[in-house]
């Protein structure tokens, strides 16, 4: 749209057309790549899934009953059997999808706004500060993050909360550190000297100049992220460190099905297969991202 | 090189005093009262007192922290409320475990994820590199105890190839190198050898490619070197950051093992956790996750270490 009208762009605002620009060259790249197109389908999807699950769950998710325990996918009534309790599968997994999604995504949000605060704070203020405040993102970033997740969640005791804290914990010192390092290469930049020579203040050089070139780089690894923090949260829940019956949510699902994988093979496994058709889509629509990013450097 | 290693250990002491000052905070983040886990429920006021001081918890926290990090550099870890054994020994026993299965894995990861990622990085852009990507994404994103559930249907479950759950037909006392334990390693270190796998296997596509693109390859072709040849400069060139990122991997195999443990029921350092967590350990907790991370940053720096000696051009700052 530009190349046909350049006469219109005013010099003024030149600076934000590119940067829209170079956000839709990103989003035409990403239309293209047919991997990533389907991954966020199914990711629109599962999120459509979880917001209607009350109209889209063909019985009570919740209805226990003894006769109906344990039934085999495409009992009648049934269409993906049943869990130890007698109650219908279809409907757990689709209640599932709202906590299960939220678990996993949560985390990551919070961690994304903490994350970044700290990591550009400590970049732009360099100095003993940031090193004061690095040396303590290293500490955390020393743990494997699944160790540093159950510390926490077995420390603060089971429970939606405790997990999203501790999950949250273990993702702030990777995107901080990202933060830390894009916003210090930026500091030390010709045109942020320039802005500040011309009396522009810290907080609007880091609303300019700063928080443009730090976002794409960690939108691109938190999407990424979310996969990994759906198998965490999933997990904790798996182990009994997340949420609690009888609350549907995939991972603890998971658990109580375990007993009933000499019985009902297939139907202890559904879960899991949500869990994982989440997490192979937002790894290929972290990809489809980075690639899509990475063309134009 | 002297210069470099202790930089690199002065880097190292103070995450790992960091890291022993979080452990130590763990148990003063659980709710309530550290001594309510150890005292009868009807524990009178005086009993509840003569506790606190001798457990230290009525002194200040930093020399609280500084008495137990003496203890710990000293080998002492407290006791387990559980078992009423001292933890250090507990830990020990559970980390030779995990690393049986832990480094089975990593071999297997090593070596599947090396030949698919060499596959895919060599012939770039075919079907081969496709489906090697394919393959090293599904294994990153695989939920791992859902995995090890799966092989336990398909293997144990359904064809009864394999045995489920434990260590051995003894339970875990009497481990040996036998058919008859062996057996028991084989499903949960292949559980544990997917995401290594996937992630070796990035690593080697990348640096294939990235080295089979370099002057110095077309020079060698250009000598008349025929491809055998060629292809070993490259596995040369690859070699020490593939080795370095499977060293990690290790790391976080020994640190993650918990979800498979629980699902295998081996006796590892996992299955110690859980039962810390659900029995309220807190003393065999703090200390498995202590020596868990520590070992963890102890690798990193190994790591680091061997690969500056196997690969000179790497220059430290």
């Amino acid at each position: 749209m530009t190349a046909m009208h350049p006469e219109t762009i005013s010099v003024e605002r030149a600076p934000v057309q590119r940067s829209r620009g170079h956000a839709a060259n990103v989003l035409r790249r990403l239309l293209r790549n047919p991997v990533a197109m389907i991954a966020a389908t199914v990711i629109l999807l599962l999120i459509l899934m979880a917001v209607f699950a009350p109209w889209l769950m063909p019985q009570d998710p919740f209805a226990t009953s003894m006769l109906k325990r344990l039934k085999p996918i495409g009992t009648e009534g049934l269409p993906l059997g049943s869990d130890e309790l007698g109650r219908d599968l279809l409907s757990r997994l689709i209640l599932g999808a709202r906590l299960s999604l939220f678990m996993g995504i949560a985390p990551v949000i919070i961690a994304f706004v903490i994350g970044s605060a700290i990591g550009i704070f400590a970049g732009y203020v360099g100095g003993w500060a940031n090193s004061l405040i690095m040396r303590c993102i290293d500490v955390l970033y020393a743990f494997p993050s699944v160790l540093l997740a159950i510390a926490l969640s077995g420390a603060l005791g089971a429970g939606i909360v405790n997990a999203l804290v501790s999950l949250t914990v273990v993702f702030i010192p990777q995107i901080a550190r990202i933060a830390e390092s894009v916003t210090t290469g930026v500091r030390r930049s010709d045109y942020v000297d320039a802005a500040r020579a011309s009396g522009a203040s810290a907080l609007l050089i880091v609303r300019r100049h700063v928080l443009g070139n730090v976002i794409g780089p960690i939108f691109v690894y938190a999407t990424g992220l979310i996969s990994v923090s759906m198998i965490l949260a999933s997990g904790l829940s798996f182990l009994g460190l997340g949420v609690k019956p009888p609350e549907p949510e995939w991972g603890l699902m998971l658990n109580t099905l375990r007993t009933a994988i000499y019985t009902q093979p297939w139907v202890a496994a559904l879960p899991g297969v949500m869990i994982f058709i989440t997490s192979v889509s937002f790894n290929m629509l972290a990809d489809g991202l980075r690639s899509a990013m990475e063309v134009k450097q | 090189m002297t210069g470099y290693l202790l930089r690199r250990l002065g880097y190292a002491l103070p995450i790992m005093l960091g890291v022993s000052f979080l452990c130590f905070m763990l148990v003063h983040l659980s709710p309530g009262d550290p001594l309510v886990s150890i005292l009868p429920a009807d524990a009178s006021a005086e009993l509840q007192r003569q506790m606190m001081q001798l457990y230290g918890f009525d002194r200040p926290l930093l020399e609280q922290f500084l008495r137990w990090l003496w203890r710990a550099l000293h080998g002492d870890l407290g006791t387990s409320i559980a078992t009423s054994r001292p933890v250090t020994g507990e830990v020990f026993r559970a980390v030779g475990n995990t690393l049986m299965i832990a480094v089975l894995a990593s071999l297997i990861g090593f070596s599947l994820g090396s030949l698919f990622g060499f596959v895919a990085g060599y012939f770039r852009n075919s079907w081969a590199d496709r489906l090697a990507s394919f393959v090293s994404v599904i294994g990153v994103s695989l939920p791992n105890y859902w995995l090890g559930m799966v092989l336990v249907i398909v293997f144990s479950a359904q064809l009864m190839w394999l045995p489920a759950t434990g260590a051995g037909p003894g339970g875990s006392s009497d481990w040996a190198w036998d058919w008859a334990h062996v057996q028991y390693l084989i499903l949960p270190a292949l559980t544990m050898s997917f995401i290594p796998m996937g992630i070796v296997a990035r690593t080697v596509r990348a640096l294939v490619a990235d080295t089979l693109s370099q002057e110095f390859v077309v020079g060698l072709r250009a000598r008349g070197l025929g491809e055998l040849g060629v292809l070993r400069h490259v596995v040369k060139n690859c070699a020490p950051t593939a080795l370095a990122v499977v060293g990690l991997q290790l790391g976080y195999l020994l640190g993650g093992s918990i979800l498979i443990e629980t699902v295998f029921s081996w006796p590892g350092t996992g299955f110690l956790l859980n039962q810390a967590i659900f029995q309220r350990d807190l003393p065999l907790l703090q200390g498995s996750i202590l020596i868990l991370a520590l070992f963890f940053v102890l690798l990193n720096l190994l790591v680091d270490v061997l690969q500056t000696v196997l690969d000179p051009r790497i220059e430290r700052g």
